[in-house]
């Protein structure tokens, strides 16, 4: 019996939230890595992209329920997102076609493109600002619980409650069927084909008459669609606020780093690598150990490795290492 | 030159106190910033004041008060230093301010204690403020966060609360109330089971509510704000099954508290500072559409304004240095309790000697070093509504 609640104290705080967490910074990082590889710079404005793919599917999701049109037990919002994605798409290759194709046609050095992207990304962010104001907005619909916990407590008769939100649920679903078409796309299209032959070399895959142009359009088409998902996703989860997505952006490069740059299968270990040292570092593990020691005996201090103060240190610190011990990242991307 | 010193010698004498003449207090308050919102009915209610003072024409022998507003931007020391200084540049007698306890902190010792100006602030709730050199120049209409501390450790030991979490704001607001309540709990023989910041403006509390679940207690004290991350940690507490019982000290009291959470929270309680003292009535009757009473430290705008002015009176002089020893004795018994709109009666009665007990709108009775008592109301979340148990 103690060790079944040490198990369930264990899901509830730190498996399900690292779980839906990681899933959301596994797709911002999937959006990241695949700029990265094809277009050679790390896109800053990738957070506030979130941000305003976010703000517009929310103005949406409010349009259809004044309209009375819901999904049932799914948030309505899933049924904007296709909205905030085509919006969202069409501000992005509007930014590409007037500031990146310019330094790329130059052939600028990826720095120059960085400096760039940061100045979109303050654009990006005063635009969203601007549309939907800075306020914290529910758009989450639908049941809210998938388990709540104190249900789960009267039905398994546990001293300990497990509580899954809907929408962690539905992240972690989302997810993965994301990532599933990613993989698909990538491996068995032609068009995907083309993009891992010019992110492998750029001149090779020229020669063979790949057009470039193409190739970018439908390397930003992507990484929007990822980037609006995963924001949407992440503010059903917790909550939007525009900055908020600002300071996702660290979290989001440390799991594409850490990954490896460029290369998809490590932007989604490294999402969730980086969300469970997130959570289990700052997890204070007193209960757990003590429902899992035999007796009645509790640990006196917290058995907390990190105050939660220091959440965002963590990102950075495993940034550092990798980057100090296997610099191209644990499935050897393209960054030396 | 020499004729004009004897004539005012004698008006002096004649009158029983200076002669007429144009008097300037500051109001220095954040127009813009976080509490803009509530700047304008503090204001509005130091101004009312100060009309009505004017109005009745019995102040130091029919001397004008006029008002300067400044902006102390709430939260940049730097601006509401400056703000402050052009003050001094205009001749202000004493600044009605300033508002958020960082910038008073900071204009008190730079700006008004150098130049000998008497600040008194309705809204600055520090408990650094307590204990600041300030040379006895600085009073507050409100309380002190430390006082709020003992009224949430006296609320939870009536209820039985032995051990409790505690999560704060990490502002100066929080970090300051926080420590307050942990000092009055534990010296009651109550138990907190761990202190934890949470930063505002986060998406995401779930790993600060799981560190305080670990650290147990029976109920989770929220010492932050109901607009920012406060609301976010009961959110993530109610979500994770890890508390349901809160108490909740002023900053979380608040229209959003019932509208976000509701019937969520039942059974939790906290504290609010508030009156029910009859004053709040008749200067509501007085506001007329310029300001609102509830609106927080409206009243203690007016009764800051007025303390100011009565005091002029019973020194007999405007000048800051003169008349700050006399605040303490408007405010307190004995004397002839005074009301919000008896200002002209209040001026009368000092002039002719007789001592007032200024009571004002919020009950003004200052303790200490010449902060407010301070009076909470104190409340539980029934059916998700706010209620009034009761005022302590």
């Amino acid at each position: 019996m103690d060790v079944l609640n040490g198990l369930v104290l264990l899901m509830n705080f730190v498996v399900v939230p690292a779980l839906s967490y990681g899933s959301q910074l596994a797709l911002g990082a999937l959006g990241v890595t695949l700029i990265y590889g094809i277009l050679r710079f790390s896109n800053f404005a990738h957070g506030d992209t979130m941000a305003f793919g976010t703000g517009i599917t929310i103005l949406g999701t409010w349009g259809l329920q004044a309209w009375g049109v819901t999904l049932g037990i799914l948030p309505t919002a899933l049924l904007a997102l296709p909205l905030g994605i085509l919006v969202t798409m069409g501000i992005v290759l509007v930014t590409d076609r007037v500031v990146y194709r310019f330094y790329r046609r130059q052939r600028a050095r990826p720095v120059i493109l960085v400096i760039a992207s940061v100045g979109v990304m303050f654009i990006m962010n005063a635009l969203t600002r601007f549309i939907i104001g800075t306020d914290d907005r529910a758009f989450a619909d639908g049941p809210r619980f998938l388990v709540n916990a104190p249900a789960f407590k009267a039905a398994t008769g546990l001293d300990e409650g497990l509580s899954i939100k809907a929408t962690a649920a539905l992240t972690v679903v989302v997810a993965v069927i994301a990532v599933g078409l990613l993989f698909w796309f990538l491996n068995s299209t032609r068009t995907g084909k083309s993009m891992r032959a010019y992110s492998d070399n750029e001149d090779l895959a020229l020669l063979s008459g790949i057009n470039p142009e193409r190739v970018v359009t439908i390397t930003w088409i992507i990484a929007t669609t990822l980037a609006v998902t995963a924001g949407v996703l992440y503010g059903l989860d917790k909550s939007f606020r525009p900055f908020n997505y600002y300071a996702l952006l660290l979290p989001t490069f440390a799991a594409a780093i850490v990954g490896g740059l460029g290369n998809p299968l490590g932007a989604i270990a490294g999402g969730f690598l980086i969300a469970f040292s997130e959570v289990s570092f700052t997890y204070a593990f007193k209960k757990v150990v003590g429902y899992l020691t035999p007796g009645t005996w509790e640990p006196p201090g917290l058995v907390q490795l990190l105050s939660t103060d220091y959440k965002f240190a963590v990102s950075f610190t495993i940034l550092i290492i990798v980057l100090l011990f296997r610099p191209t990242g644990i499935f050897r991307g393209k960054s030396a | 030159m020499k004729k004009l010193y004897a004539a005012t010698a004698a008006c002096a004498l004649l009158a029983g106190a200076a002669s007429a003449e144009e008097i300037k207090l500051g109001i220095l308050f954040g127009f813009t910033g976080p509490i803009e919102s509530l700047t304008g009915s503090m204001a509005a209610a130091a101004e009312k004041a100060i009309a009505e003072v004017n109005e009745s024409g019995k102040l130091l022998g029919g001397s004008t008060v006029t008002a300067v507003r400044g902006d102390s931007t709430c939260i940049d020391a730097a601006a509401a230093q400056a703000a402050a200084e052009k003050m001094v540049a205009d001749g202000v007698k004493a600044i009605i301010g300033g508002d958020c306890s960082g910038v008073t902190i900071a204009t008190l010792t730079n700006v008004a204690v150098p130049n000998g100006l008497v600040m008194i602030s309705p809204s600055a709730t520090s408990p650094a403020l307590s204990t600041t050199e300030d040379n006895g120049l600085f009073f507050r209409t409100s309380p002190s966060d430390a006082r709020e501390g003992e009224i949430a450790a006296d609320i939870m030991m009536e209820r039985g609360i032995k051990e409790a979490a505690l999560t704060y704001s990490n502002s100066d607001y929080g970090k300051g109330l926080a420590e307050a309540i942990q000092k009055a709990f534990e010296a009651k023989g109550g138990k907190i089971t761990l202190s934890a910041a949470h930063e505002d403006g986060k998406a995401d509390y779930s790993a600060e509510v799981a560190a305080l679940q670990a650290a147990g207690g029976q109920i989770l004290i929220v010492a932050g704000y109901i607009d920012q991350g406060g609301a976010g940690m009961i959110r993530a507490a109610l979500d994770t099954g890890a508390f349901s019982l809160f108490e909740l000290p002023g900053g979380m009291i608040g229209d959003n508290l019932e509208k976000n959470f509701g019937a969520e929270i039942n059974g939790s309680f906290g504290q609010v500072p508030g009156s029910d003292s009859p004053g709040m009535e008749v200067l509501q009757g007085m506001g007329a559409g310029a300001f609102d009473v509830n609106s927080p430290y409206t009243a203690e705008s007016y009764d800051a304004a007025a303390l100011m002015m009565l005091a002029m009176q019973a020194a007999g002089s405007s000048k800051a240095t003169d008349w700050a020893g006399k605040v303490m004795d408007i405010a307190n018994a004995p004397g002839e309790p005074i009301m919000p709109g008896e200002l002209g009666k209040a001026l009368d009665l000092i002039a002719a000697g007789t001592d007032i007990d200024y009571q004002g709108a919020s009950g003004v009775e200052l303790i200490g070093p010449g902060e407010s008592a301070g009076r909470y109301r104190e409340i539980e979340i029934k059916d998700g509504k706010i209620t009034t148990v009761k005022y302590r």
